[in-house]
């Protein structure tokens, strides 16, 4: 059982911290000129964030306990195909759910 | 595209980030039901998402309260699940960093997955649009967003029942972000830095607190920056 002190104290310093994170650059820096080795970085950063971010996820899926899943793997693969080839957000969310219900279903 | 007002924008936004509704929905559902599990009432549940609004962290924290790890523990460990937050911080920098203080605490406050990867798509898409068409379609991202996150741990420390396994939600999550990022793969140097990233936080899954992450962020990041570099000494244009 957690103790209700600490849980509050907790959620304050989870709260706090992660303001501090999100607002640590946007903050303090501003309007401020960043420099354009800086820039060229932050350039990348959705692209080389996101895709490390769901890659243990589409490989090792905690609903089949952490096993490769067949049409987990082709669900993705869909997604990301018919994101590059429309370059449409949402046709390659629709296109990856219907290939991962399918896959799901042919599994059985 | 000078038709486009602010308020336009801002409904953009809200367009764009609707589907969202469908990740942030169950994700936030199992949060209530797994807190109201492990003993937290309505008021606390909620109050850990309305403070902290970050699902991974919020999940990270409550499991080690849970398994009696220290108060320390569980909260460097949750903030260190966050450090993302402060890579998307740097990355909105550009586009906002010209608003004024408050509002600059405001996005920082709402900015989690969803809203950023949204924004920076929509940013790098319009590279006209002024500060004020920036600020309404982030605030039109967030619209759908966070208060569906209020909403459904509200919900699911209510109803405290799971998700049916078949709708295979825990696969939205990657769907989504995966249908983010193609479409921003323009050049080699944005495809290197996905490549990498991904190659990067495979190998290092291994380390505790999604440290692994942190480190292909940056790979990813200097990637991409190597690359680009690269090619225009090459004379090709990314």
């Amino acid at each position: 059982m957690i103790e209700t002190p600490t849980l509050w104290f907790v959620i304050a310093c989870l709260g706090l911290g992660s303001f501090g994170l999100r607002f640590v650059f946007l903050g303090m820096i501003g309007d401020r000129p960043l420099p354009p080795w800086v820039l060229r970085h932050l350039r990348y950063t959705a692209v080389a964030v996101l895709p490390g971010l769901v890659a243990p996820m589409v490989v090792w899926p905690a609903a089949t306990g952490g096993q490769p899943d067949a049409p987990r793997l082709a669900a993705a693969l869909i997604t990301i195909g018919v994101g590059l080839v429309t370059r449409n957000v949402l046709a390659a969310i629709g296109s990856g759910a219907a290939g991962l219900y399918v896959g799901l279903y042919l599994a059985g | 595209m000078p038709t486009e007002t602010v308020k336009s924008v801002y409904w953009k936004g809200v367009r764009d980030a609707a589907p969202f509704i469908l990740v942030v929905v169950p994700f936030a559902l199992l949060f209530g039901v797994v807190a109201t599990e492990a003993g937290l009432n309505v008021v606390e549940a909620l109050g850990f998402s309305v403070v902290v609004i970050a699902g991974a962290a919020q999940f990270t924290a409550l499991q080690l309260l849970v398994d009696d790890a220290p108060t320390l523990i569980a909260i460097v460990s949750a903030l260190a699940v966050n450090l993302r937050m402060a890579m998307y911080s740097a990355s909105l920098t550009p586009h906002l960093g010209a608003a004024p203080l408050w509002q600059r605490a405001l996005v920082a406050y709402f900015t989690v997955d969803q809203s950023y990867a949204c924004s920076v798509f929509a940013f790098e898409a319009n590279p006209h649009w002024t500060l004020r068409h920036k600020l309404a379609y982030f605030f039109g991202c967030v619209s759908p967003i966070c208060p569906f996150w209020y909403l459904a741990t509200l919900v699911g420390a209510l109803a405290g029942s799971a998700m049916p396994d078949w709708l295979a939600l825990d696969f939205a999550v990657p769907i989504t972000f995966l249908a983010l990022t193609a479409p921003m793969l323009r050049t080699p140097a944005h495809m290197a830095a996905a490549l990498v990233s991904v190659v990067t936080a495979l190998a290092l899954s291994f380390l505790p607190y999604s440290l692994g992450l942190l480190v292909a962020g940056l790979a990813g990041m200097m990637t991409g920056a190597g690359t680009e570099v690269l090619l225009e000494r090459r004379g090709i244009r990314t």
